[in-house]
């Protein structure tokens, strides 16, 4: 496009304002206006989401001017709260306090200080490997063999989706792609906008069409699902632009983006009810609900992560 | 403003100490909030549930041999939440252990008390001291709040020195008196099941 770095930067900034000013005033307008409550409730889950818009659009900010790195610490936290959120639905004993010491304080510092030195190797074996062979073992120290299968599945299942799985998300913004140096943060805007938009249209597309609700997604029905999702992937292949793929690349990989969101967020929701489900009341605090903002993320990050980093960074290099 | 003192971000990091204002609100009367007791972590957690117009008068009562140590368990207690403290060892027989919160009630203080006297480690109360019955008597027009913190001895259970992150919510009841000529008894009975009844 004959672009530099910084006007690229500065337009998505500006579009991405833009829309994010007219999506929240349209909101609200239209919330203001209607006097029936069933469509004011409706409304109000669209305005949430579409509050989402102004992480997304700070997240990005961070990455482009403090560096991909300043990132690591926002997903740190959010790994630290996810995983908060976990252990807090998970049955616990008193003997697992060790185990859990050492998911908190050693593993989220770990995998994340992997990602800041660049051991991509590492990073994607850390937990699924060596943590998975640490953890039994931490537990097995107590001698308390009540449920300790169970007990050591959760606590494995807990760091893989909070700290593994949404730890590739800000690991997207730093995959050495040649030819594509210094724009990481462009290809991480082009995943979270992707995840933020389908959900947002799969949402108004629900309470366009009606039908049943999905049980696994109150909010949804499927046919918006599908109509949104759709929508998703035509706005990522139009994204193209900001992305090393080609256009018919991009359309691949926001389908991929998508299905695998959308999984996440049905497998994270069956994990939540067969834990006992309990609705954490998110509303306006950052550190409540995060996994259920997170849960299509968990999926999509780490497949988008590896499908790219396959294509674009090892097999290019062979 | 001020900032937030640390220790109440910590708390909030580590635990959340969420507020529920189940049966009652957070005003400024004079209250005393008696909670179950179930790790080190309660005071603070309690503390830090309190909107921060009303931790400025409210004085969480403390174990003299826990928290007068010298380095950062004082200072925390001293600096930060204004502790009173309460003799268990009894060294003094003649010294009612109770004299250091009578005279912070009649300065106008709040107290937040856990009258089970030790850590329970369970997630309901067990039984309560007569503190809770005198102090009542003693102070009728005083509010007491019946308060549960829910999830805290899974955090730190007895024993650990590190506590492990998980969200905490504390529910504050609604407030309930002494009736007049109460058993003393039947007093901490019902004190108690308000707690309990704050666990659903």
């Amino acid at each position: 496009m004959g672009l530099t770095l910084n006007e690229t930067f500065l337009a998505v900034f500006c579009a991405l304002a833009i829309l994010s000013l007219v999506a929240t005033g349209a909101g609200q307008w239209i919330t203001t206006r209607t006097m029936d409550t069933m469509r004011r409730t409706r409304m109000a889950i669209v305005n949430s989401r579409v509050r989402s818009s102004w992480s997304v659009l700070a997240l990005f900010t961070v990455a482009f001017v403090i560096g991909p790195h300043a990132l690591l610490i926002v997903f740190a936290f959010a790994s630290f709260f996810a995983l908060r959120e976990f252990v807090s639905l998970t049955p616990i004993k008193p003997s697992d306090h060790w185990a859990l010491v050492v998911a908190f304080y050693f593993v989220i510092p770990a995998q994340y200080l992997l990602l800041f030195f660049g051991r991509a190797n590492l990073f994607t074996v850390f937990i699924p490997v060596y943590v998975f062979l640490l953890m039994p073992v931490v537990m097995a120290v107590k001698r308390d063999q009540e449920l300790y299968l169970q007990r050591v599945a959760k606590v494995q299942w807990g760091l893989m989706v909070s700290v593994y799985c949404i730890s590739h998300a800000p690991a997207i913004a730093t995959l050495p792609i040649r030819g594509y140096e210094g724009r990481g943060a462009l290809l991480l805007l082009f995943f979270l906008l992707i995840l933020f938009l389908t959900d947002l249209l799969q949402v108004i597309a629900s309470n366009f069409f009606g039908g049943a609700a999905l049980e696994v997604s109150p909010n949804k029905t499927r046919n918006g699902v599908l109509a949104g999702g759709s929508a998703g992937i035509l706005i990522g292949t139009a994204l193209g632009g900001l992305t090393p793929f080609l256009w018919w690349q991009a359309f691949l990989m926001s389908a991929l983006i998508v299905v695998s969101g959308y999984l996440g967020t049905v497998v994270l929701s069956l994990v939540k009810r067969s834990l006992g489900a309990k609705v954490w009341d998110s509303n306006w605090v950052l550190t409540r609900g995060v996994l259920e903002r997170f849960d299509a993320l968990t999926f999509a990050a780490p497949v988008f992560w590896q499908v790219t980093r396959y294509f674009w960074v090892i097999r290019v290099d062979v | 403003m001020k900032f937030l003192p640390p220790i109440v971000w910590l708390v909030r990091l580590l635990v959340g100490a969420y507020p529920r204002w189940v049966g009652s609100a957070p005003t400024a009367s004079q209250r005393i909030y008696f909670a179950n007791h179930t790790s080190h972590m309660d005071t603070i957690v309690l503390w830090a549930a309190l909107p921060r117009s009303l931790r400025a008068n409210t004085r969480p009562v403390a174990a003299k041999d826990y928290w007068d140590k010298p380095g950062i368990r004082r200072a925390i207690a001293k600096e930060e939440l204004n502790v009173v403290m309460i003799d268990r060892s009894r060294v003094d027989l003649n010294a009612d252990p109770l004299d250091p919160l009578r005279d912070a009630l009649e300065h106008g203080f709040s107290l937040i008390i856990f009258p089970e006297g030790t850590r329970s480690g369970q997630s309901l109360p067990g039984e309560f001291k007569s503190g809770l019955y005198h102090l009542a008597h003693a102070f009728g027009a005083v509010e007491l709040i019946p308060v549960y913190i829910e999830n805290l001895h899974r955090s730190m259970p007895k024993g650990a020195f590190l506590p492990v992150p998980i969200i905490c919510t504390v529910r504050f009841g609604a407030a309930m008196k002494l009736d007049a000529g109460e058993d003393k008894d039947i007093f901490l009975q019902r004190a108690r099941d308000s707690v309990s009844l704050l666990a659903d």
